[in-house]
C-alpha cells in the first residue's frame, strides 16, 4: 500500500481514522486515570498514616 | 497446592503482585497492539466486500470482546466477594468497572462508525447493538451504585449484587446474532470449525485481542493497587508500602 493509499483508506478514511484515534484516546485515558487514581490513593494513605501518628503523640 | 489461591485474598500480596506485574503487562500490550495496528492497517488486504472500512474491526472487535470479558471478570469477582466475603474481590470488581465501561463505549462508537458506510446508518435498534448499549448502562449503574452509599462496604455489596444479576446480559449479547434476526454479522473468528477470515487479516486481529487483554491487565493492576490502598489505609503494611 502506498503512503497516499494508506491515509486514503480506499475512500473510508473519515470512518477508519476517527475510530483509531478514539481507540487511542480511550486507551490513553484508561492509563492516565488509573495512574491518577493510584497517586491519589497513595496521598490519602500517607495522610491517614500521618494523622494516626500525630494522634498517637 | 492451594496456597497461591489463598494468597490472592491477601491485600498486601495482591498489592505487591500488581505492582510487579504492571510494567511487564503494559510493555507487552504496547508491542502486541503496535504489531496489530501496523499489520492490520498497513499490510492486511482490503476486504472484498467492505474494502478498507473493514479495518475498523481491529479496534471494534477487541473492544467488544473485552467489554464482555471485563464484565464477566467483574461479575465473577462480585460473586466471590459476596459468597466468601473477600475484600480483594470487591477491589477487583471496583477496579474493572471503569475499564469495562470505557471499552464498551469504544465498541459502540467504532461499531457505529463502521455501520454508517456499511448499513447506511450510525445506529439501528438491532439486538446486538441494543444489548451492548444495555451493557454500558449496567456498567454505569454498578459504578453509580457503589458510590451511592455512605458506608463503602454496603456500596460494595450492592454493586456486586447488581454485577452478578447483570451478567445475564453477557450471553444475550454473545448469542443475539444467533437467536434473533440481526443486521450485525455472525461469528467470524470465534466459531466452531475454521474461522471465515483470511489468516493475513486474522493474525493482526488476534494480536490486537491479546494486546487489549494485556492492557486490561496492566490498567487493572494500577487501579487495583489504588483500590487496595483505599480499603486498607489503616493497616500496618500500608505504612511500609507507602514508604517504599
Amino acid at each position: 500500500m502506498s503512503s497516499g493509499g494508506f491515509w486514503y483508506m480506499g475512500g473510508y478514511a473519515r470512518y477508519v481514522w476517527p475510530c483509531i484515534g478514539f481507540a487511542c484516546v480511550v486507551l490513553a485515558w484508561n492509563l492516565w486515570s488509573a495512574r491518577r487514581y493510584l497517586a491519589a490513593a497513595k496521598i490519602r494513605a500517607a495522610r491517614a498514616i500521618a494523622m494516626a501518628a500525630s494522634e498517637a503523640r | 497446592m492451594w496456597t497461591w489461591f489463598y494468597k490472592l485474598a491477601s491485600p498486601p500480596y495482591v498489592y505487591g503482585v500488581a505492582a510487579a506485574l504492571m510494567p511487564w503487562l503494559l510493555g507487552l500490550a504496547a508491542v502486541t497492539i503496535g504489531y496489530g495496528l501496523i499489520a492490520g492497517l498497513g499490510f492486511a488486504p482490503p476486504d472484498y466486500q467492505q474494502g478498507d472500512a473493514f479495518r475498523i474491526i481491529y479496534v471494534h472487535v477487541p473492544s467488544a470482546w473485552m467489554s464482555e470479558f471485563v464484565y464477566t471478570t467483574m461479575a465473577v469477582a462480585g460473586a466471590i466477594a459476596l459468597i466468601w466475603r473477600i475484600k480483594v474481590a470487591h477491589a477487583v470488581a471496583a477496579a474493572s468497572a471503569p475499564i469495562g465501561a470505557s471499552l464498551t463505549l469504544l465498541a459502540l462508537v467504532t461499531g457505529s462508525m463502521w455501520g454508517k458506510p456499511m448499513w447506511g446508518t450510525y445506529w439501528a435498534w438491532d439486538p446486538r447493538l441494543t444489548s451492548e448499549l444495555i451493557l454500558l448502562f449496567v456498567y454505569v449503574g454498578v459504578m453509580s451504585l457503589r458510590s451511592a452509599f455512605e458506608d463503602p462496604a454496603r456500596g460494595d455489596r450492592a454493586a456486586a449484587l447488581l454485577a452478578v444479576v447483570g451478567a445475564v446480559n453477557v450471553p444475550i449479547i454473545h448469542y443475539s446474532v444467533v437467536w434473533w434476526n440481526s443486521l450485525h454479522q455472525g461469528a467470524t473468528v470465534a466459531k466452531l470449525g475454521k474461522p471465515s477470515i483470511a489468516g493475513s487479516m486474522l493474525w493482526p486481529l488476534l494480536s490486537m485481542f491479546v494486546g487489549f487483554m494485556l492492557f486490561y491487565g496492566a490498567v487493572l493492576c494500577l487501579r487495583l493497587q489504588g483500590e487496595v490502598l483505599n480499603r486498607e489505609r489503616q493497616s500496618a503494611w500500608v505504612r511500609e508500602a507507602i514508604k517504599s
